[in-house]
């Protein structure tokens, strides 16, 4: 039997203190996950007082979930239980940075943006411009999995993040890796925390190596009247040695978003040569060098004066090439309105639309021409507006944009997702991991369950193996 | 060796693929590293479903299993502990898909790296984790171990080019982990398997990244009189977010050593030499080069050479990867260690080691991954000489804690697998081993696979009795 919220506040509060300790409905409810509402919120201060809470949990057959600035919650399946949010905000020092070294050892709750302001100083940074960039966490941005476009270049956290401290379900401090970028002592468990939605243990602390901030970077956007012509293009530049540091292709109807809308997230200078003061300003309109009507590659590159140029020369002929009708290099001033856009792609979807249906499709880029048909086709079908954004590493992003929240009908809505997976099976090789993968990423809580993540067992084992008792988060993965 | 396992294996897989006799499974019983192992049974399968019934043949018979690629290991991860079946990978060596338009090899375990990459390079494409024994080691094994490199510097090790794993459990499932895109839903299997030293699983099928040869590279050597000054220079180029894609150190002793082997044009009088290589495009190239040359300057190099040509870049690299095989000319056996510390604190490290070395009576070469802060001093020993062995693992284990103090890590690239379980407290307290051996006991429960690595033996597989090995000293080459 869970006890009556009363019952155990006034424990979590004797724990904590009261000022740490929030039971009142109106502020609990800020804190919803699908619908659901925790009856407490808790905020510690130390690790320490994170497993203290976990322990209490425990004992108590409590759910907790954990949250940042609460910018991604809507990630993940509709919990089965929430007693307590774990605002992990509190805990938000860098422990530890080491210029010499490019890396960092930075508290779960600190926002990315302040973070980064803090490497730039030492002509550094961390390559995560993801969505909600200005609030979201460093925590929270690791345990939503949220992609960020620059892992064209740098890779995904996974690639870059050395070391974790977490609390497991037992109420334990753990830690994997380390402060050192090349380690293999041990079990990799700090991976496994990417992308688990707080449902493995709760992260307190993250290693990352740090690395150089480009000092002068430009932008590109080249417009085409079909995605063959924007896919072509993307696929010369892979095949040539351009390293760009971003390399998108962006639908019309995203693009016409892109220039019609302005993402509510404010603006925060990231690069050398962006004038925003941190968290004062909206992202400037686009210009009018952007054919909102055309598919759009958009890419971007850094370098010393003659890489730009390079890249300057070559993308222009490789753009000749593949026809592309208009072609814009980005400079200082021209370039935050589009790059901005591009980062908060998935804020301003959901922004769009009363009842947003994004979709997070995983497939190898061979196979984007032939998807990108079929899923206009099923969004043309079903009479709904939609945009999508892809990148070239594979992933697409899938929105369907219903213009009221009365338009959203789950049952079209489980028809669609149904269409979409098969037009995945359909597109790729026999063996299982050759298939796509698509996801919901964000949708009204009722048609979450149109498509599920895809049972794998050996996730279930791992999940007892760090949260034995089911504490943390349930239902939001399995 | 139980006959009823013999017998049952030779049935399963035909008699020449079984060896048991003393005489053969010798030769299993080592790896790259000091230590030994030997197992009752060696198994050289074909197919995953046979990996498979061996794994339940095993369980049948309560015997442990381990799974050995070429056995170029240095931590002792591809021995027979506990002894029981060994399962050779040589035979599974097909690269079974290379998708140039994805950048994605699918290939057995056994297939050695090197080919991977010769395979490729027609393409345009190579595997980029390179470590030293690549032209021998099997991607399993890199696999395994999350092996590295020189070139891990700029491109990471083998588990950021690892995208899919096909696995055997324990009980003989087969499972598939990760996906050929390499952005499954889930959690991230892939990343907590590779770099699992065999202990959770074996790995019977790899998707891998492939990336884009770089269209210029330029090879520098700079040549300094003090080690001092070497380290430094690291330190400087890493501070001035310089990233080369290696950047590799020699000392002096170890340089002579090898320029009489490899006559790679190292100058024979240096106290030091960084072999520094930068890549991409060609205007990138320069000016990186130019830059690294003016730190290289301002710490006083003696001279700093660019490689006219690639056949002067290759012959560099092969002073660099044949250096552990040039040192074997001058003692019996040598023991690579394998260490890593914050960058910045390279100068003060190499000069402890340097001191270790005194203390102990070794003389102690530094061969190694200089910017990522991956030390390999190597100690020159004599195997017969069990005081002297003793005493060089009194070095290995005061270098390593010295890792340790300075904020830094047991292992860089080798793995933790016999030779450093016993080190691992210095790391990770009692919480960290027990949800460690919670995620181990998820896919092996049993100790099953691999048992005695990784895990200090008071904390891992308590039922498992280690054996005694004849010899407790080491392994003679």
């Amino acid at each position: 039997m869970t006890p009556t919220p009363a019952g155990f506040s006034a424990n979590l509060a004797s724990l904590l203190g009261h000022s740490r300790v929030l039971t009142d409905p109106v502020p609990c409810a800020a804190y919803a996950v699908d619908e659901t509402i925790p009856a407490a919120v808790a905020k510690p201060a130390s690790a320490e007082e994170v497993a203290e809470i976990v322990r209490f949990a425990g004992l108590e057959k409590l759910a907790l979930i954990p949250c940042g600035n609460r910018t991604k919650l809507g990630i993940g399946m509709p919990p089965s239980r929430y007693d307590i949010a774990l605002d992990m905000t509190a805990l938000n020092k860098i422990a530890h940075f080491d210029p010499g070294d490019l890396t960092l050892s930075v508290d779960a709750g600190l926002p990315l943006a302040q973070l980064n302001a803090a490497l730039l100083g030492h002509n550094q940074f961390l390559p995560l411009l993801v969505p909600w960039y200005s609030r979201s966490t460093v925590g929270g941005t690791i345990a939503s999995g949220i992609d960020s476009p620059l892992r064209q270049f740098y890779g995904n956290p996974r690639d870059f993040l050395i070391g974790a401290k977490f609390v497991d379900g037992t109420g334990k401090l753990c830690k994997s890796g380390g402060r050192v970028v090349k380690n293999v002592t041990g079990y990799d468990l700090h991976k496994l925390l990417i992308g688990s939605l707080g449902t493995l243990a709760i992260i307190t602390r993250l290693n990352f190596r740090t690395f150089p901030a480009p000092l002068a970077s430009r932008g590109f956007v080249a417009s085409f009247p079909n995605a063959e012509g924007a896919l072509a293009l993307r696929r010369a530049i892979a095949e040539s040695s351009l390293t760009p540091l971003t390399l998108d292709i962006v639908s019309p109807e995203l693009a016409r978003l892109f220039a019609t809308q302005t993402p509510q997230s404010h603006e925060v200078a990231v690069f050398a040569g962006e004038n925003h003061t941190s968290g004062q300003s909206l992202l400037p309109p686009v210009g009018d060098w952007f054919r909102p009507r055309e598919w759009q590659l958009c890419a971007a590159f850094a370098g010393t004066p003659e890489v730009l140029a390079r890249y300057e020369r070559d993308l222009m002929r490789l753009a000749t090439n593949s026809s592309a009708t208009s072609t814009k290099f980005l400079d200082d001033t021209t370039r935050p309105s589009l790059w901005g856009r591009l980062r908060e792609t998935l804020s301003m979807l959901l922004e769009a639309s009363p009842a947003a249906v994004i979709f997070k499709i995983s497939i190898l880029p061979s196979h984007h021409a032939a998807l990108f048909a079929s899923l206009r086709q099923i969004a043309d079908r079903a009479a709904l507006p939609h945009a999508l954004a892809a990148r070239a590493g594979g992933t697409i992003f899938f929105a369907l944009l219903p213009t009221s929240a009365n338009d959203d009908n789950p049952n079209l809505l489980a028809q669609i997702a149904t269409q979409i997976s098969d037009s995945l099976s359909a597109s790729e090789g026999p063996a299982q991991e050759d298939r796509g993968h698509a996801t919901i990423l964000f949708a009204p809580c009722a048609h979450k369950h149109a498509l599920c993540v895809p049972e794998v067992s050996a996730g279930r084992r791992l999940k007892a193996a760090f949260d034995p008792q089911g504490v943390f988060a349930p239902g939001r993965f399995f | 060796m139980n006959a009823g396992l013999i017998n049952e294996l030779e049935k399963l897989l035909g008699a020449s693929s079984v060896l048991y006799q003393p005489e053969d499974t010798l030769l299993y019983e080592y790896d790259g590293s000091v230590e030994k192992g030997r197992p009752d049974v060696v198994v050289f399968p074909e197919s995953t479903e046979k990996v498979s019934q061996i794994v339940k043949l095993a369980a049948k018979y309560n015997v442990p299993v381990v799974g050995r690629g070429a056995g170029t290991g240095l931590s002792g991860g591809a021995l027979a502990r506990a002894g029981g079946v060994m399962i050779v990978f040589a035979r599974m060596n097909r690269i079974l898909e290379l998708d140039a338009e994805n950048q994605r090899a699918v290939v057995q375990p056994g297939v050695v790296n090197y080919e991977l990459t010769c395979a490729a390079e027609p393409h345009g494409l190579y595997f980029a984790p390179d470590p030293s024994s690549w032209k021998s080691c099997t991607i399993g094994g890199n696999v395994a171990e999350n092996a590295g490199g020189p070139h891990t510097l700029a491109y990471g090790v083998t588990t950021n080019h690892v995208t899919a794993l096909e696995l055997v459990l324990p009980d003989g499932e087969i499972i598939r982990v990760g996906s050929k895109h390499g952005n499954a839903p889930g959690y991230d299997l892939a990343g907590l398997f590779v770099g699992s030293e065999g202990t959770l699983a074996l790995v019977t099928e790899i998707t891998v990244k492939l990336s884009r040869k770089p269209e210029a590279v330029k090879t520098l050597l700079a040549i300094f009189d003090t080690v001092d000054d070497a380290a430094d220079t690291v330190v400087d180029i890493t501070a001035r977010a310089i990233t080369p894609s290696a950047c590799e150190m020699l000392d002096g002793w170890t340089l002579r050593t090898v320029e009489d082997y490899i006559h790679a044009g190292f100058p024979m009088d240096s106290a030091a030499v960084l072999l520094i290589e930068v890549e991409g495009l060609a205007e990138a190239v320069s000016t990186q080069a130019a830059a690294i040359t003016e730190v290289c300057n301002a710490h006083r190099a003696r001279e700093v050479r660019l490689a006219r040509d690639n056949a002067e870049r290759e012959l560099l690299w092969k002073g660099r990867k044949n250096a552990f095989g040039a040192l074997g000319r001058l003692a019996p056996s040598n023991y690579v260690l394998d260490g890593v510390i914050p960058r910045s604190k390279l100068p003060q490290a190499l000069r402890r080691i340097q001191q270790i070395g005194e203390q102990l009576g070794f003389q102690i070469g530094n061969i190694f991954h200089a910017g990522d802060g991956n030390l390999h001093p190597i100690i020159l020993y004599d195997p017969r000489d069990a005081a002297q062995f003793e005493r060089a693992r009194e070095a290995a284990a005061h270098i390593i804690r010295y890792c340790v103090e300075v904020g830094g890590a047991l292992t860089g690239e080798h793995g933790v697998g016999m030779e450093k379980s016993e080190l691992m407290p210095l790391l990770f307290s009692d919480a960290d081993f027990d949800l460690m051996r919670r995620v181990h006991d998820a896919f092996n429960p049993d100790c099953a696979l691999n048992p005695g690595k990784i895990f200090p033996l008071s904390k891992g597989c308590g039922e498992i009795r280690v054996r005694k090995q004849a010899g407790t000293t080491a392994t003679q080459r």
